[in-house]
């Protein structure tokens, strides 16, 4: 074989290959790195190629959840699972606890959640463990504060985002250096859209949890939005109670994450439904839907 | 499942940056690609949609899509990289899409630098302008292979062959004394959509393709260097377990060429060789890895190896020397200090440096070299010497991106303040 003919590989192979350089750069320029872990879909592909960058020794940062105590008991259980089945550490801190504590302040309402409450949980998490960097499954494609976001994201000693300051970023090259306090957070998804994620966890065969595929539950429909019936969300009188066939595109709370009704059973059927598709993924996240920045504010003083 | 299956595995990836002036029809260019390609959700154009209205405009701002920050809607303009996302069956792209305004040239370098393609946005009823050669250069420097020249707005002087060729002509005029390699003209109506996704009724004369199929089929596999082996260790993998007790595997980033099992291979600074014992990865031993992939080599000899070295192929080594001259586009507001020490990344290595000499300054509208003024000042870009606390394994950025780019770093602000290319 000669050595100039050319070689190639595919679009899903080439994001790998720069999401394991990334997530390696980071377990070497940072002295105690984590990764953020929420049992979504993202984090599970972040996770897995996180696997595959340190084979065969075992990944050698622990995971990091910030549970709000409304998560679906499915992603739970699915979190569970992985950890035993890898052998991998999973911290867990619960935004239940900063309530407690009075760090954190419970929204109250019909549309009450615990989302922006997670940032205190998760920057006291950073600070107990002294973590210098956290990764998080964030992709530009979500979002548009989103799509400003640097692969290697510097946060100063209260854990903001300056997103007019940030540092230019070129090559391959990722200058993680700061000074005494200050953390990064590392998206080593930033270049993956949707699609990508789905192909890709079809192309490796990973596990997701069932709630993206369809199942019948008990749904609120709330002025046509499906959200699942838990204990977490108060009725409104308008509100009706539906059991209908659904999957879920994204999973955070049960509170802010809503369904669609879908017969896809396959990842090969989720893989088409996404392609049809004419609106986002974060076109069913009610945390994103307060103000056209809601992003950027949260980003801003610490959000994942 | 067939569109599944064939979908994936057939699909490249592109990256690509696009430059223009204000007002030349950029954003509704992008909006144009997006839309046609499907990437704009309705839920997306519904926000936008509203938004332009609540701002007075008559027409929907497809630039609201990009500007993604709160201060870059209220002052209606782009303030950094915004990178966006599209496919076709063919072929996924990554946009760097990068303001136009003169100050930021630091962000079109930044986007520039891990481009395949320039896309260069001329108005037609403007035609060749300073902003124009300022980006043509800047592809040139940072050797992005292939630019495709947009001569936008074409129905606004009458779809006009003589408009179009006069154009081309004085581009390339100007461009001859710059290293492009591959350089296409296409003319469009990013507004009306001729020639960007669909062919144009309006103009019979233009013989060449559309946008979207240049964008698609333009060959971009041979772009990477396949000749010279560079794999920079980034990682040193050592499982101390019971099944891998001696395991010892230098993970990294092929950064050029091909290695394959079996392989002499040299080991820098210690200059030791050995041999590629195995290409490990988690799905399996591979016979041979390339440019970019991402993988763990062992080797046949126990030599201590450590992040910051690399490994190459015997008998094609790179450069080694403390000595460097490159070229530099300065990105801090604080200028570039002659003497001044700072901090150096360059592949896996870190080292500090300190800048020994300012040959000149580039005229960036002009391309003339300026060794009067010698301020290197944000945006600026010129050719300088350095001198490293230990030695750099690099090639000629003309020859590998990878192992021929490097960022200095404010020592006291640990602020990324240049980016070299190594001459």
């Amino acid at each position: 074989m000669s050595p100039l003919t050319s070689r190639n590989i595919n679009h899903l192979r080439e994001l790998e290959s720069e999401s394991i350089y990334i997530i390696r750069e980071v377990a070497a320029q940072f002295e105690k790195p984590t990764l953020l872990f929420s049992g979504g879909k993202d984090s599970i592909v972040m996770f897995h190629i996180a696997r595959k960058a340190f084979w065969p020794a075992k990944v050698p940062f622990p995971l990091l959840h910030v549970d709000t105590g409304h998560n679906f008991p499915e992603t739970l259980d699915f979190r569970n699972e992985l950890m035993k089945n890898t052998g991998t550490t999973c911290i867990v801190r619960l935004v239940q606890d900063s309530i407690d504590k009075g760090r954190a302040v419970e929204e109250t309402g019909f549309n009450a959640s615990r989302n922006k409450l997670q940032t205190v949980t998760l920057l006291d998490a950073l600070e107990e463990f002294k973590f210098d960097a956290a990764m998080g499954g964030g992709r530009r494609d979500e979002e548009k504060a989103r799509a400003k976001e640097r692969f290697f994201s510097h946060r100063d000693e209260f854990g903001q985002w300056d997103p007019k300051n940030q540092r230019p970023e070129l090559w391959n090259i990722f200058n993680g250096r700061k000074h005494m306090g200050e953390h990064f957070r590392v998206f080593p998804l930033s270049n993956w859209t949707e699609m990508d994620i789905w192909q890709y966890i079809y192309l490796e065969n990973i596990d997701i949890p069932d709630l993206y595929f369809t199942h019948e539950r008990e749904m609120i429909n709330r002025d046509g939005v499906l959200l699942a019936n838990c204990p977490y969300i108060p009725l409104k009188d308008s509100d009706r109670i539906e059991k209908i066939q659904i999957r879920f595109r994204t999973i955070g709370d049960m509170t802010c994450t809503g369904g669609v009704e879908s017969p896809a059973s396959s990842l090969e059927e989720i893989i088409q439904e996404v392609a049809a598709t004419r609106t986002t993924e974060r076109g069913t996240r009610f945390d994103d839907k307060r103000s056209e920045s809601a992003m950027e504010d949260r980003k801003k003083e610490g959000y994942f | 499942m067939k569109d599944i299956q064939t979908g994936y595995l057939n699909m490249e990836l592109l990256r690509f940056t696009t430059a223009g002036s204000v007002d030349d029809g950029k954003s509704t260019l992008i909006g144009r690609l997006l839309y046609d390609s499907k990437a704009i959700f309705s839920d997306q154009l519904e926000a936008i949609e509203m938004a332009s209205k609540r701002r007075g405009e008559e027409t929907v701002n497809l630039a609201l899509l990009t500007d993604g920050l709160r201060a870059e809607r209220e002052q209606g303009i782009t303030i950094d990289v915004a990178y966006r996302y599209f496919a076709t069956p063919k072929r996924k792209f990554i946009i760097a899409d990068t303001p136009g305004h003169i100050q930021y040239t630091r962000n079109m370098v930044t986007g520039a630098s891990t481009a395949n393609v320039a896309l260069i946005l001329v108005d037609a009823r403007h035609g060749v302008i300073e902003q124009t050669i300022r980006h043509a250069f800047i592809a040139s420097l940072l050797n992005i292979p292939h630019i495709i020249v947009c001569v936008n707005k074409m129905d606004m002087v009458d779809y006009s062959e003589e408009v179009f060729e006069k154009i081309r002509i004085k581009f390339e005029a100007i461009t001859a004394k710059l290293d492009i390699q591959d350089i296409r003209f296409v003319p469009i109506s990013a507004l009306h959509g001729d020639n960007v996704v669909k062919r144009s009724a309006n103009m019979d004369w233009y013989q060449g393709t559309t946008l979207m199929y240049l964008l698609e089929n333009i060959h971009i596999a041979s772009d990477l260097n396949l000749v010279d082996g560079r794999f920079p260790v980034q990682y040193i993998i050592r499982p101390y377990s019971d099944e891998f007790h001696d395991y010892r595997g230098y993970a990294g980033r092929i950064g050029g060429g091909i290695f394959r099992k079996g392989d002499e291979v040299t080991v820098l600074p210690s200059g030791l060789s050995s041999k590629i014992k195995s290409i490990d990865t988690f799905s399996g031993e591979l016979e041979e890895a390339f440019a970019p992939q991402s993988v763990t080599l062992t080797l046949e000899d126990d030599i201590d190896i450590s992040r910051g070295d690399m490994i190459v192929r015997k008998d094609n080594e790179p450069k080694v020397s403390q000595d460097i001259e490159l070229m530099i586009c300065w990105l801090n507001e604080k200028p570039l200090a002659l003497n001044g020490k700072y901090h150096l990344k360059h592949t896996s290595s870190d080292a500090r440096c300190i800048v020994k000499e300012i040959a000149y300054k580039v005229d960036i509208n002009t391309l003339d070299e300026n060794t009067d003024d010698k301020a290197v000042k944000m945006n600026d870009i010129a050719r300088i010497k350095i001198r490293t606390t230990k030695p750099l394994f690099f090639d000629s950025y003309k020859k590998n991106r990878i192992t021929g780019s490097l960022i200095l770093i404010d020592e006291a602000t640990n602020e990324t303040v240049g980016a070299g290319m190594i001459i």
